[in-house]
């Protein structure tokens, strides 16, 4: 049975409709990577899985449970956690405090302040600080810290390298490997391409709402995705 | 000599305004809900211990053991059953309906208890005083609101700055999606919080009574007191709320001492002062 499952998923924006039937599945323990282009609904996917945007109850289920119409403070402490885009750090906190956070659902795991503060070291020597004081990257690592904090099953990480220079993005890359060997399944939305279908076992290209393409990440047909990504 | 007396009275009298600003203070910092009828639930609060006092035949005092949790729940309910519907981006909406409930408290008041003035009380506290050095008398009661206050923001202080539910509390004022992200249920922080406010307006609101006379009408000028608190103090902390109060409150002391016309009219003036050098008050919160 697939760890999450959604069937026949449509989202709406008051009367616009920004998801189509989406079918998309996630097993325990893999990395999928959501490609497409800007307002294919990629962030939306996200924002319905996880509770922010309604939808009905059976159109997404969590290990066999539908939890379409729970809220995103009631699907957290099923261990789901998502890294929502533009990092959205609580300002008025400090780095330790958005981490603590993060914790607040009370979800017992292996994750706690001392193994985010191993994983990101950096965070550790400004764990004092304004949460706004930090670079974008140290940012994102502060963003990815506080979701993991609730120690979820399933990371929903959203445009992770939005703003950020090349050598930030291949550090925090290289800490997904590290959240996905504890056996976290990963859902990564990304603009970058080649980043993406680097780190993910499969991938589904989205394009104006819906699915138009899903597949193995390895060896994949470049011509195909340009197709499923532009439509042309 | 007679100034610093003066400047202390009114000092102590800023406790009492303080009390009546934390509650909004805390309704407008975690929700962005200005809440027109916070004088009237003052008022309110007043009215209650007065029929508990009455009823169990306790003092004023000691009522505030039953209109304290009464008035949370009151807050509590009140915010997840009606407040909550009306935040959104809008600020429009949660002024209009606590507008409404404050003509509601007050028309129900008239109806319930007349016009007249009341006053509770809380026996010999209310006259004793005692006498600092250098000659001042000060009153115990006057003392003893100032030093709750104090006491109350310390504690508030303590849970925002310290403790879980205090981040909760501030991560939702920063911004609720994300909060709910995390775990934190909005509308139960929400109404957790007005319940809190409440819990403040009900001491602010007996205290008063006991310190001065009150009657159905006189919730919209404690209003206007505790929002000079709240916007002379800023909103970064709770203790510029303290400060606040005890700028309007040395103010009315010295115009009234210069003629009594001018009470409440310096308080108004003093605020106005802020409000051209420092419009973000005087502890303001600091963000970005």
């Amino acid at each position: 049975m697939s760890q999450l499952k959604t069937s026949s998923l449509r989202a709406f924006y008051g009367d616009f409709q920004a998801l189509f039937d989406i079918e998309f599945q996630a097993d325990e323990g893999e990395t999928i990577a959501v490609i497409g282009a800007n307002g294919a609904g990629k962030t939306t996917l996200l924002r319905t899985i996880m509770g922010q945007l309604a939808c009905d109850r059976d159109m997404v289920k969590f290990d066999g449970r539908p939890i379409g119409d729970l809220d995103a403070h009631e699907i957290v402490g099923m261990g789901i956690a998502m890294v929502p885009e533009g990092r959205r750090l609580f300002p008025s906190l400090s780095v330790e405090e958005n981490l603590k956070i993060g914790g607040y659902c009370g979800r017992r795991g292996s994750w706690t302040l001392e193994r985010v503060y191993q994983l990101f070291p950096m965070l550790a020597e400004r764990r004092d600080v304004p949460s706004m004081a930090l670079s974008g990257g140290q940012q994102q690592m502060a963003a990815i810290g506080r979701a993991l904090m609730s120690n979820p099953r399933l990371l929903l990480c959203d445009e992770l390298s939005l703003g950020l220079a090349p050598v930030i993005i291949k550090d925090i890359y290289a800490c997904l490997d590290v959240i996905s060997d504890e056996g976290t399944t990963l859902d990564i939305v990304e603009q970058d391409i080649s980043r993406a279908l680097g780190i993910a076992d499969r991938f589904y290209c989205l394009q104006e709402g819906r699915v138009s393409l899903a597949a193995p990440a390895g060896g994949y047909d470049q011509a195909a995705i340009t197709q499923a990504y532009f439509g042309i | 000599m007679g100034w610093v007396n003066i400047i202390i009275q009114g000092g102590l009298l800023g406790g009492l305004y303080a009390l009546f600003a934390i509650g909004l203070a805390l309704s407008f910092g975690i929700m962005r809900l200005v809440n027109i009828a916070h004088g009237d639930f003052i008022v309110l609060s007043a009215f209650v211990a007065m029929i508990v006092s009455a009823g169990l035949g306790i003092s004023a005092i000691a009522s505030l053991a039953v209109v304290i949790p009464a008035m949370f729940a009151l807050g509590y309910l009140l915010q997840r059953g009606i407040l909550n519907l009306t935040l959104g981006s809008d600020i429009l909406p949660p002024l209009l309906v606590t507008f409404g409930i404050s003509v509601i408290i007050q028309n129900l008041l008239l109806e319930g208890f007349g016009a007249d003035i009341q006053r509770l009380h809380a026996g010999a506290i209310e006259t004793e005083s005692v006498i600092l050095p250098g000659g001042i008398a000060v009153g115990v009661f006057p003392l003893l609101v100032f030093v709750l206050a104090v006491v109350c923001i310390a504690g508030l202080q303590f849970v925002f700055y310290r403790t879980g539910l205090g981040r909760a509390f501030r991560a939702a004022s920063d911004d609720p999606d994300t909060a709910e992200l995390m775990g934190v249920d909005k509308r139960h922080i929400y109404a957790l919080a007005m319940g809190v406010a409440m819990a403040f307006t009900a001491l602010a609101g007996v205290l008063f009574a006991i310190r001065t006379t009150f009657e159905p009408s006189s919730g919209p000028i404690r209003l206007i007191y505790a929002f000079e608190a709240v916007i002379i103090g800023g909103l970064g902390s709770f203790w510029g709320t303290l400060v606040g109060g005890m700028i309007l409150g040395i103010a009315q002391a010295i115009g009234a001492a210069l003629s009594p016309t001018w009470q409440i009219l310096a308080g108004h003036i003093a605020f106005l002062v802020v409000l051209i050098v420092k419009p973000s008050g005087l502890f303001p919160r600091t963000r970005d």
